[in-house]
């Protein structure tokens, strides 16, 4: 079994090592086919590892080697496949086969498309190291390795300069969190003793409340770097300068949602810190209204994707505050299913379109992409959370989880995003695929994608149909490690209220967006609409002025600091020191080298000089030598 | 009494000697006094009783050394007038003397402290010669003849530097040919 | 008056000293080898002085390489200098600047 297991890790790691070879050569081929390929094993594997977890119940843990080991300190490169990480591995395997299949066609005419696979073969391994690990090093470990990558991937067009901003924004902020996550981590040390998950929660109940709520805190900081919660949230929507496949598969399905997977790894630490835990899911909650809205009026499809997203993630996080960790697991991974699908559907449309975002100057795409058309249709239906697709069963148990919990405030925020989320998914949909021909006004002429990409993503459009049937099943599995906590609604009528009415709210925000986005009058947006100039609409498309509040507050205070000390301390002060030493020296030798005029003469008295330098060096210390008894005395006379 | 007469007298002359040495502007009384300045430094090792080395003395500088100087003066143009244009005055003399009184200082240091002790001790009833002869080519064997492959050495290579060119001779030579040489000399140095 | 091994330092000294400002003050080379040549002699005094007066042969010892290395030098010495007139037609001291970096 173990077998498997290593087969897993490391075949992404050898299928980016095979890319990178091509790295350096012009387009070929196979250097997407091979990290498929491989990437198709270590799904394989993965399958293998759950049908055993599901089957056995058995974890399998593994230490392949010592990785540090000083004084008390001792960190192997353990790997465990128990429910948790087995789901995640499942998710991350096969979501990055489906796009690295996709990708293939994607990145057809690309001049880097080795490269590209390299990185994003790269990322599989970092983020399968980030989810197999056994302690919080390893884990850190993978977190700065999904972090680098997606550096690499959403910069990877870094002849774009909006391109590397947004990768370097992405790196800063989730530097920012990684700091607090290392705080966590070292607290962790400082009062367990170790890193590893088992023996660290073992300790952590007879830990004082203080210290459990601050590690909770920090380790949630670094969480909300990683899944953009607010207020680190504006580089995900920067992040979309990426190729599609990349926020498919990093900014949809797999990193973002690793601080997910971090509080229901943690989570026998939040069990014991309950006020945390409330306000990860208030601030979930928050999140959740917060992206939607600024999704309803975007007008950049990806950008609009991915508030819905962040949307998401709040949901997940108000599960996981609130304790119901195999929820928040089992919307993850069907949140990842239905996002990617409608990523790569995006990135269908933008070829179509030549790399035109904005859904406005489509329209009536339904006619010339059939596929693609069927399988956005699909993908927003099941965020929408429309009763059978993934998203209703997910979705809707976050609902419950809410009410039965009596936190009634979440769930009613939680019940208006997700009609918002409904509205603002159809509003993409019917600006894009219905209504008048716009892009022919820009003489565009569209075209569907390859059928292989079409295939390719298949297997994303079924789990994003079936995912919900799984439901038991999946909560008899992950329940041996997580708290088993059914949520039922206590009476059978409030429940069927809840549901249908849920249903029915959800159904009229999608008709109410079809309604008004499939008439026959839209035109593009030109700034002059009374709606464009109203206060909210601004408010919104701004971004709730949050990232010009940093680059007025944050960004450029930090600049005009670096600035004082750049001229201030580093010239005046470091720079001087140095140059004054080195200036010391070029002189000396500046006013010796007159020493060496090459006259013979000249050379012969300065020789008699430094003879008798020498000489009077000699006596000095003869004397010294003979007679540093007296000497001494004088010192200590002197009282040296 | 004897002794120091002779000490006097000789340290007298050695020194008059050698300051026309290094003072005069002739070549030729610079060679001269030297020479004889040499010879009354051997007066000091007889008295000394180091008859051998007195005798090495003579026979090696007013020998040798000297003749030698006295061949390769005739190759120089010495009666020209080299210009002596010299520095700080104050300088030089102050270095000679200060690097002189050290030196004393060191020297005697050992002396006045009187810790030295004889290594070699002179053996009784044996002249000097003798003495000399014994420890030299026991004690001193390795560097007597590290010495001599040096001496050797520097004949080899005075030979070699010196000797190119010494096929020709000017005084047999026409004044035609020593000028279509001299030219000869001129384009060579201008090639090069 | 006894004479001692000082009187012999002094006049040893003395010479050292001549000889010293003859290479300071030369510019002919072949005075400079002449002023070097009682550098050399002045030692060699205090060498045979302190032999004598410590009945140590070794000061004479060191005496015989003195004039062994002296006359080498002379060698030598003289050989190169006659290269360098054949190149140059003088010997004087501040005509070599080939030295200067």
């Amino acid at each position: 079994m173990e077998l498997f297991l290593y087969t897993a890790l490391f075949s992404p790691l050898v299928g980016s090592l095979f890319a990178a070879l091509f790295g350096a050569s012009p387009k070929t081929k196979i250097a997407g086919i091979v990290p498929s390929i491989l990437l198709g094993v270590s799904f394989l594997s993965s399958l293998i590892l759950l049908v055993l977890v599901m089957g056995t119940g058995l974890t399998l843990h593994v230490e392949m080697m010592t990785w540090m080991a000083t004084g008390d300190l001792y960190i192997p490169f353990g790997f465990v496949v128990d429910e948790v990480s087995v789901t995640m591995m499942i998710v991350v395997t096969l979501v990055s086969t489906v796009v690295h299949v996709y990708a293939i066609g994607y990145m057809d005419h690309d001049k880097g498309f080795n490269r590209f696979f390299s990185y994003l073969s790269a990322f599989v391994f970092s983020m399968m190291i980030l989810v197999m690990s056994d302690n919080f090093a390893g884990l850190f470990i993978g977190w700065e390795g999904v972090g680098l990558c997606s550096w690499l991937l959403i910069g990877f067009w870094y002849h774009k300069e909006s391109a590397s901003w947004a990768a370097n924004e992405a790196f800063i902020m989730n530097r920012i969190a990684d700091l607090g996550m290392l705080i966590g981590i070292f607290l962790i040390y400082w009062n367990t003793g170790t890193l590893q998950y088992e023996e660290a929660f073992a300790v952590m109940p007879s830990l004082s409340t203080d210290i459990l709520t601050w590690m909770g805190i920090f380790l949630f900081i670094g969480a909300m770097g990683k899944s953009a919660q607010f207020p680190l949230h504006t580089w995900l929507a920067d992040a979309m300068e990426g190729p599609t496949p990349v926020s498919a598969l990093i900014h949809a399905a797999t990193m973002v949602t690793a601080g997910v997977y971090l509080v229901v790894r943690a989570n026998p630490l939040y069990e014991l810190i309950p006020s945390v835990g409330l306000f990860i899911a208030s601030l979930g909650a928050f999140v959740a209204l917060f992206a939607a809205s600024m999704a309803l009026v975007n007008r950049d499809m990806k950008r609009v994707i991915a508030y819905s997203t962040l949307s998401q993630l709040g949901y997940m996080f108000a599960a996981a505050g609130l304790g119901a960790y195999w929820v928040a697991l089992f919307h993850l991974m069907a949140h990842a299913f239905f996002k990617a699908l409608l990523f790569l559907g995006a990135g269908n449309v933008m070829h179509a379109m030549h790399d035109e975002l904005d859904p406005f100057k489509m329209g009536g795409l339904s006619k010339v992409m059939k596929g693609t058309f069927l399988m956005m249709t699909i993908a927003s239906v099941a965020l929408a959370g429309i009763f059978p697709l993934a998203g209703f069963f997910s979705k809707d148990l976050i609902l419950e989880v809410a009410f039965v919990e009596h936190h009634y405030i979440i769930y009613t925020v939680l019940l208006f995003t997700a009609g918002l989320t409904a509205f603002y998914s159809f509003r993409l949909v019917a600006l894009i695929f219905h209504g008048e021909d716009r892009y022919k006004l820009f003489g565009i002429h569209p075209h569907e994608a390859y059928k292989f990409m079409l295939i390719a993503m298949s297997p994303l459009l079924l789990l994003a149909i079936i995912a919900g049937a799984f439901k038991m099943s999946y909560f008899e599995m992950v329940t041996n490690l997580l708290p088993a906590t059914e949520y039922h609604v206590h009476s059978a009528a409030t429940y069927w209220i809840m549901t249908i009415g849920t249903q029915i709210f959800v159904a009229l925000a999608i008709l109410y967006a079809y309604k008004k986005y499939t008439r026959k009058d839209i035109v593009v947006p030109d700034g002059t609409s009374k709606m464009e100039n109203s206060f909210a609409y601004k408010l919104l498309i701004n971004q709730y002025y949050i990232p010009y509040f940093y680059q007025e507050y944050i960004v450029k205070a930090y600049r005009e600091l670096s600035e004082v000390f750049w001229t201030k301390i580093d010239q005046k002060v470091v720079d001087a020191t140095v140059d004054g030493i080195a200036n010391v020296f070029y002189q000396t030798g500046e006013r010796t080298r007159v020493m060496q005029s090459g006259n013979l003469s000249t050379m012969l008295k300065w020789m008699v000089a430094g003879t008798v330098a020498l000489l009077s060096l000699a006596v000095v210390f003869g004397l010294a030598a003979r007679y540093s008894a007296e000497i001494k005395t004088f010192l200590s006379g002197l009282g040296v | 009494m004897f002794e120091a007469i002779a000490f006097y007298l000789f340290a007298f002359l050695t020194i008059t000697m050698f300051y026309i040495a290094v003072t005069t502007s002739q070549a030729l009384y610079a060679l001269s006094s030297l020479a004889a300045g040499m010879i009354f430094i051997s007066a000091f090792f007889f008295i000394l009783g180091a008859d051998f080395l007195g005798a090495v003395q003579i026979v090696v500088y007013s020998g040798a050394v000297m003749a030698l100087y006295a061949f390769g003066m005739m190759f120089f143009d010495t009666t020209r007038d080299v210009k002596e244009k010299q520095g700080n005055k104050a300088i030089i003399l102050g270095l000679s003397i200060l690097s002189a009184i050290l030196i004393v200082v060191i020297v005697s240091a050992p002396i006045v402290g009187n810790n030295i002790e004889a290594f070699y001790p002179m053996t009784e009833g044996a002249g000097n010669v003798q003495e000399v002869g014994m420890v030299l080519f026991t004690k001193y064997l390795v560097p007597f003849e590290v010495a001599a492959v040096m001496l050797l050495v520097a004949m080899v290579a005075g030979i070699v530097l010196a000797g190119k060119k010494m096929d020709l001779s000017l005084t047999l030579m026409t004044e035609a040919e020593i000028l279509m040489m001299k030219e000869e000399d001129k384009n060579k140095k201008a090639l090069s | 008056m006894e004479i001692g091994l000082n009187h012999y330092l002094v006049l040893s000294t003395i010479l050292f000293a001549i000889g010293l400002l003859g290479v300071i003050r030369r510019k002919n080379l072949l005075m400079l080898f002449f002023a070097t040549e009682i550098l050399l002699n002045s030692v060699n005094i205090s060498f045979a002085a302190i032999s004598h007066y410590y009945g140590d042969l070794t000061g004479q010892m060191f005496a015989f390489f003195v004039i062994a290395i002296a006359a080498s030098e002379v060698a030598v010495g003289l050989g190169l200098l006659i290269v360098w007139h054949k190149k140059h037609n003088n010997i004087d001291l501040d005509s070599m600047s080939t030295m200067r970096g």
